[in-house]
């Protein structure tokens, strides 16, 4: 695979400067452009979404106001999108991108967060067992097994039975949900790193066992966790509109994209913006998760297998018909083709 | 007195089978019964085939692996199977350099900061101090100590090397216990690490236990050599007199097998071709473990250990090859024999006489 960002030959008279494996892999990510473009999405929605009270403001819509009189028809319809309402409004007459835009602070916020934990648990659980092995092993992996068997939406209809829908309840419900994930890779690599020779040298020279798995085995976890989680934070945002679309997550009157969809769902029929907007934006923002997360792999660990994209993968195709049609852009394209 | 004293030690690998109820099922056998000294300023050879556990061996001594039986004295001090809090006073005296330049340094962390890390988990020196201690490290071994900052995939495989020994220097050790330091290098690299070792020791009088399959690698830095086979000492000798007189039939076959520069003296050399393959350590012959490869065998070969005897060269083979051998000067010869013996021998100055 053809990677432009990195020059083939030494310049004369120049100093040829070391790089190190992040320094590698920015380059690659540089010369993707699905990757670049994804990035874009997913910094300008966070961007969106820190900036909905400034924009609510300056559109004079807070997220709860109902315009009874411009925000709703006659017949007391929601109206569709406008000047006004870019995406029109929903049951009550409120404007709904200022809704969409609170909805992904409460989505982006609850897939950080449970990921973030679920990375924490995961690494921990993974890195123990796996480097331990035997009996700590045995009992976590199968509290791996255990957790990655558990009917899930059961689990959620329990707890929010007992705390009531909140934020946290939904971060934790999904965190239990992907730490084990997280934790399978990790213990696999920790099995394989452990047995590397830098470790057997940090052993001989008096390293304890906190300081092998924190200074010699995680630096090495850290490019498959990073990628890990770039692919989990889309997993943890749908399943955050799942649990909300059901009222098990977030409660109305706080939007979160599930609610948004559980409410439009009556009004498929006259309101087709209801519905779309909110779904648009949930798919919009997966996917460039999900890209973005291949990308990130393809940078850090070069030899690991595609989703989407450069060779073989599902969208190979269309994207190698797309590249030929925008024709001369470098023999570096064709390769990647 | 010696530095380093190894009796008797044992080091068996339990085979485990079952899923729940795991019940060993065999042992291998890697390190069976091997005794060695080291006296402080020496460098001690130890070679053998690969999986004939002078790996293991290594390992034992520097407390990686517990041992199954036996004694490792440092220093006149116990250290067989030491806690591992009473074990670390002596990781500073004993450091080992492992074989693989790529595997043994860690490809996430900066060189400066790997060859630091024997001071850091010492607690030697402020930061400060440790930043010169690796400048100093850097430039003894042959390094650019404005290469700190640099991650082990910037350097090449001699140059990863020198890494390993200036990490294995930074706690003055007394033993290092060199793991094939050049077998992973090219030819030409492997005599600068070899002469940078030599070089080393005798300006800081390092003991080095040296661990090649070459031998003629371990020739160039050894003062005695011991040659492993199948987990048990065959032969142990001063450097020379190995060579030029091997008394033990497996020595001799490693040593015709070295290659030779010169075209006459190779041609000159009588071809003992070992044949078959190291039998599995799991389940090693009886008596003397290379009875059956070896073309000097007799049936008390089968039944009977042979004892590591001698007083400066000791063999532990029944039939050594050499004047005093009990089967005459002139054995083995026959039909059969995989040796020639009336080969003129490189090594055998004392005449064909005796052979």
């Amino acid at each position: 695979m053809a990677v432009t960002g990195i020059r083939p030959e030494a310049v004369p008279g120049e100093a040829i400067a070391g790089r190190g494996p992040w320094a590698l892999a920015w380059a690659r990510v540089r010369t993707d452009r699905v990757a670049l473009a994804s990035a874009a999405i997913v910094v300008l929605l966070l961007v969106l979404a820190a900036a909905a009270p400034l924009i609510a403001q300056w559109s004079g819509h807070g997220p709860d106001d109902r315009f009874r009189d411009i925000g709703m028809t006659a017949q007391g319809l929601p109206v569709a999108p406008n000047g006004t309402f870019w995406f029109g409004t929903d049951r009550l007459g409120r404007d709904l991108f200022i809704r969409v835009l609170y909805g992904a602070r409460v989505s982006l916020v609850v897939g950080v967060l449970s990921t973030g934990l679920a990375a924490v648990l995961g690494v921990a659980v993974g890195l123990l067992a796996g480097f331990y092995g035997g009996v700590i092993d045995t009992l976590l992996s199968r509290l791996m097994d255990v957790v990655l068997s558990f009917p899930y939406l059961i689990f959620a209809l329990a707890v929010v039975s007992i705390a009531g829908p909140s934020l946290t309840a939904t971060a934790g419900v999904i965190a239990l949900y992907s730490w084990a994930a997280i934790a399978g890779v990790v213990r696999g690599r920790t099995l394989s790193i452990k047995e590397r020779e830098y470790v057997e040298a940090a052993r001989s020279l008096g390293a304890g066992d906190a300081r092998i798995m924190l200074v010699d085995i995680l630096p090495n976890l850290l490019a498959p966790v990073i990628v890990l989680v770039t692919l989990l934070i889309p997993a943890a945002i749908v399943f955050e509109s799942t649990l909300s679309y059901l009222g098990l997550g977030i409660a109305a009157p706080t939007p979160s994209w599930g609610n948004l969809l559980g409410e439009a769902q009556g009004f498929s029929r006259v309101a087709w913006w209801y519905l779309v907007f909110p779904a648009g934006t949930l798919l919009v923002t997966t996917l460039a998760f999900n890209l973005l997360g291949d990308g990130v792999r393809d940078a850090i660990d070069p030899r690991t297998e595609r989703l989407f994209g450069r060779r073989g993968g599902v969208l190979s195709k269309r994207s190698r018909r797309g590249k030929g049609r925008d024709g001369g852009s470098g023999a570096a394209k064709t390769m990647e083709g | 007195m010696n530095l380093l004293e190894v009796d008797g030690l044992v080091k068996h690998f339990p085979i485990r089978e079952g899923a729940v109820l795991r019940r060993t099922v065999g042992q291998v056998h890697a390190v069976d019964g091997v005794s060695l000294t080291l006296a402080p300023g020496e460098t001690l050879g130890l070679v053998g085939e690969a999986g004939c556990g002078k790996s293991t061996l290594a390992r034992c001594i520097a407390g990686l692996h517990p041992v199954t039986a036996g004694k490792v004295s440092f220093d006149g001090q116990d250290i067989t199977n030491l806690s591992r809090s009473a074990m670390r006073p002596f990781r500073r005296d004993i450091q080992v350099m492992f074989q693989d330049p790529y595997g043994s340094l860690n490809p996430r962390r900066r060189v400066g900061s790997i060859i630091a890390d024997p001071l850091v988990i010492h607690g030697v020196g402020t930061p400060g101090e440790r930043r010169r201690a690796v400048s100093e490290l850097m430039e003894r071994v042959g390094l650019d100590p404005g290469h700190h900052n640099r991650f082990p995939a910037e350097f090449s495989g001699g140059q990863r090397q020198r890494i390993g020994v200036a990490r294995a220097l930074a706690l003055k050790p007394r033993l290092i216990i060199c793991d094939e330091p050049v077998s992973a290098l090219d030819v030409s690299i492997q005599a600068q690490i070899l002469n940078l070792l030599k070089d080393l020791q005798n300006d800081l009088g390092l003991t080095y236990l040296f661990i090649a399959h070459d031998l003629s690698v371990v020739r160039h830095v050894s003062d005695r050599i011991a040659v492993m086979y199948l987990g048990r000492v065959a032969e142990l000798a001063r450097a020379d007199e190995l060579y030029e007189h091997p008394r033990h039939p497996y020595s001799d076959a490693l040593l015709a097998a070295t290659a030779v520069a010169d075209p006459d003296v190779a041609d000159r050399r009588a071809r003992v071709v070992l044949t078959g393959d190291v039998p599995s350590p799991v389940d090693p012959p009886s008596g003397c473990r290379f009875h059956p490869r070896c073309p000097r065998a007799r049936e008390v070969c089968a039944i009977r250990q042979p004892a590591l005897e001698g007083t400066t060269h000791l063999t532990a083979c029944h039939f050594p090859i050499g004047p005093d051998s009990p089967m005459g000067p002139d054995f083995p010869i026959g039909p059969d024999s995989p040796t020639r013996p009336d080969d003129e021998r490189p090594y055998g100055e004392g005449g064909a006489g005796w052979r």
